[in-house]
């Protein structure tokens, strides 16, 4: 019980954290048709910015800066990158946010190095909120938690209620038209990058320090993301929602279960070989198997519906 | 008021449009008619700076070749396409919202204007525009431009697969349209209607206008109509 609700916390502020990256990536993917996969670039920058950054500020101006940086740095990529190589098409996008991924990387380890940086959570947020039973859970992720869900209440609001998110609906749809009513789309496609953008930093600002800044940061968790957008269901983020849950839960309680089909097969009575070839595959404990779970979902989900738990997009 | 001269648009290598001129004057009733795919609509997107084009579309005086959509349409130029392409998540009222260029109502039309020319858009006011029927939606693709305070509309096929009654009220907020001393550039399918509202006719053929003249000269003119207008 005590494991469990530790467990399910930590798989939740871990699941919002991927929700703030794949929302991002959602919205731009909806709008411009562009799975963009410097995404999680984004997110390691914000890290490595916010750990910079707060050596000479301290972690709370970090956590405005980092991601405003990190914004100004999307709004950029859009307007000079993205934009120019539009008109190549959609394989011309994705080979420019591939390059742009590894430039990143690169850049990364030409400035901070290979490995690790000494990223902490800072002191003030260094002490035990609650304690469940025997275990002190850790104030860091229940404010990992708020900062998640003011995004996410803050993205929503502006999605509907303001005029600015109403355009960006409207592009979803009809881009063109929205333009031919007198709307600025450009803009608007590079201001909705640039908050995605700045949601990946944040992400990276409060997760980078609750896990490690590495520069291998950015493909682990990319890849993870992407899992998340395809099983959810490309452009739509309440799926991306649900999926950064779903995702997240089997990732945190995956790697805790050391249980393995044998013990499986122990407890339900089949008798099992000892010999036989399979032996190895049944001796797999679920925390071994953690790290490809997240993909075997992906496959299970993109046989049973391809277009996702909630996606509108067909092929 | 508009006046486009020697236009060529280009869908990829297709070359679509072969120099086609036309001109609309203040507070004219102007229709652009032709067989399907010779190109109508594509004249239209040309003048919005929605496709590749060269030539000149000169709208009060000024050039607007080469400017971005959504300052020709600040310049005073409506566009209702022939898809309708309503905002289907958006409810009416947001739909309408956004036809305006700014926060808030200026200029000729209010949102009571079209709630008192369309009842109906005030009873779906709230509703997702995604789930009305075809000629709401084309009442409020209508609607929505007219927020924005055009001074010209290029309104293209408004009519296509209406049941008579509402072509009959679309028809209606033409006359009021023109009422308020704004000009319209139409497509029309329905060479009655079109012959009846407006003051003169182009007809397109393959990429160019093969006539121009007032509606008795189209009606005249036996010879254009086979050639040109009947299937
Ligand atoms: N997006 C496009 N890409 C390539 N060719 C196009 C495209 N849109 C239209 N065309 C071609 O351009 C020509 C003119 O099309 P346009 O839509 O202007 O015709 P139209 O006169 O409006 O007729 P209708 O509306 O009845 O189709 C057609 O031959 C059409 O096939
Ligand atoms: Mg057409």
């Amino acid at each position: 019980m005590e494991f469990f609700l530790v467990t399910l916390l930590n798989s939740l502020s871990y699941g919002l954290l991927l929700f703030m990256l794949s929302s991002g990536l959602t919205l731009i993917f909806s709008m411009m048709g562009v799975l963009n996969f410097a995404h999680a670039s984004f997110y390691m920058l914000g890290a490595y910015f916010a750990y910079q950054t707060s050596t000479y500020v301290g972690f709370w101006p970090a956590l405005v800066i980092a991601p405003l940086v990190v914004a100004g740095l999307g709004a950029i990529t859009e307007r000079y990158g993205l934009r120019t190589v539009h008109k190549y098409g959609h394989v011309a996008e994705l080979l420019f946010t591939f390059g742009l991924a590894y430039i990143i990387e690169e850049v990364v380890h030409l400035i901070w190095g290979r490995a690790p940086v000494p990223y902490r959570i800072p002191e003030i947020l260094d002490f035990s909120a609650f304690s469940i039973f025997s275990t002190q859970y850790p104030a860091y992720r229940v404010f990992m938690m708020l900062i998640s869900v003011a995004m996410l209440v803050a993205l929503y609001l502006v999605l509907t209620r303001t005029r600015i998110g109403m355009i960006i609906q409207a592009s979803l749809s009809h881009p063109d038209m929205v333009q031919a009513l007198g709307h600025n789309v450009p803009t608007v496609f590079m201001l909705v990058f640039a908050g995605g953008a700045a949601l990946a930093g944040l992400a990276g600002v409060i997760g980078g320090n609750a896990f490690v800044t590495e520069p291998g940061m950015a493909v682990s968790v990319g890849t993870i993301v992407f899992v998340v957008v395809v099983f959810g269901g490309m452009g739509s983020l309440a799926g991306a929602f649900i999926a950064s849950l779903i995702i997240g839960a089997v990732q945190t309680f995956s790697v805790a279960f050391d249980y393995s089909l044998l013990s499986l097969f122990g407890t339900i009575g089949i008798k099992v070989n000892t010999e036989s070839g399979w032996m190895e595959l049944w001796k797999v404990t679920i925390a071994q198997a953690a790290p490809v779970l997240p993909y075997l979902l992906m496959v299970a989900m993109l046989i049973v519906r391809p277009k996702g738990l909630m996606g509108t997009r067909e092929g | 008021m508009l006046a486009v001269k020697d236009l060529h648009a280009y869908y990829g290598k297709s070359h679509i449009l072969h120099g086609v001129h036309l001109s609309v004057g203040k507070g004219e009733i102007v229709s652009l008619l032709g067989r399907n795919g010779v190109g109508r609509s594509t004249t239209i997107k040309a003048i919005m700076g929605q496709v590749v084009s060269n030539g000149s579309v000169k709208f009060k005086d000024r050039e607007l070749m080469g400017t971005k959509t959504h300052l020709i349409a600040r310049a005073g130029l409506g566009y209702v396409p022939e898809n309708r392409d309503i905002f289907p998540t958006l409810t009416v009222r947001q739909n309408l919202m956004l036809g305006m260029k700014g926060r808030k109502e200026s200029g000729r039309w209010s949102m009571d204007d079209m709630y008192q020319l369309f009842p109906r858009l005030r009873e779906r006011a709230d509703a997702p525009a995604g789930v009305l029927s075809g000629g709401e939606q084309q009442m409020l693709t209508l609607c929505r431009t007219l927020m924005g305070d055009p001074d010209l509309v290029m309104i293209d096929e408004p009519t296509e697969g209406l049941a008579p009654k509402i072509v009959e009220q679309v028809a209606n907020l033409f006359d009021e349209i023109a009422k308020r001393g704004i000009s319209i550039l139409l497509v029309e399918q329905k060479l009655t209607i079109a012959l009846k509202i407006s003051q003169r006719l182009y007809v397109m053929g393959h990429g160019e206008i093969v006539f121009e003249g007032t509606p008795e000269d189209l009606r005249a003119n036996e010879a254009v109509r086979k050639e040109w207008l009947e299937v």
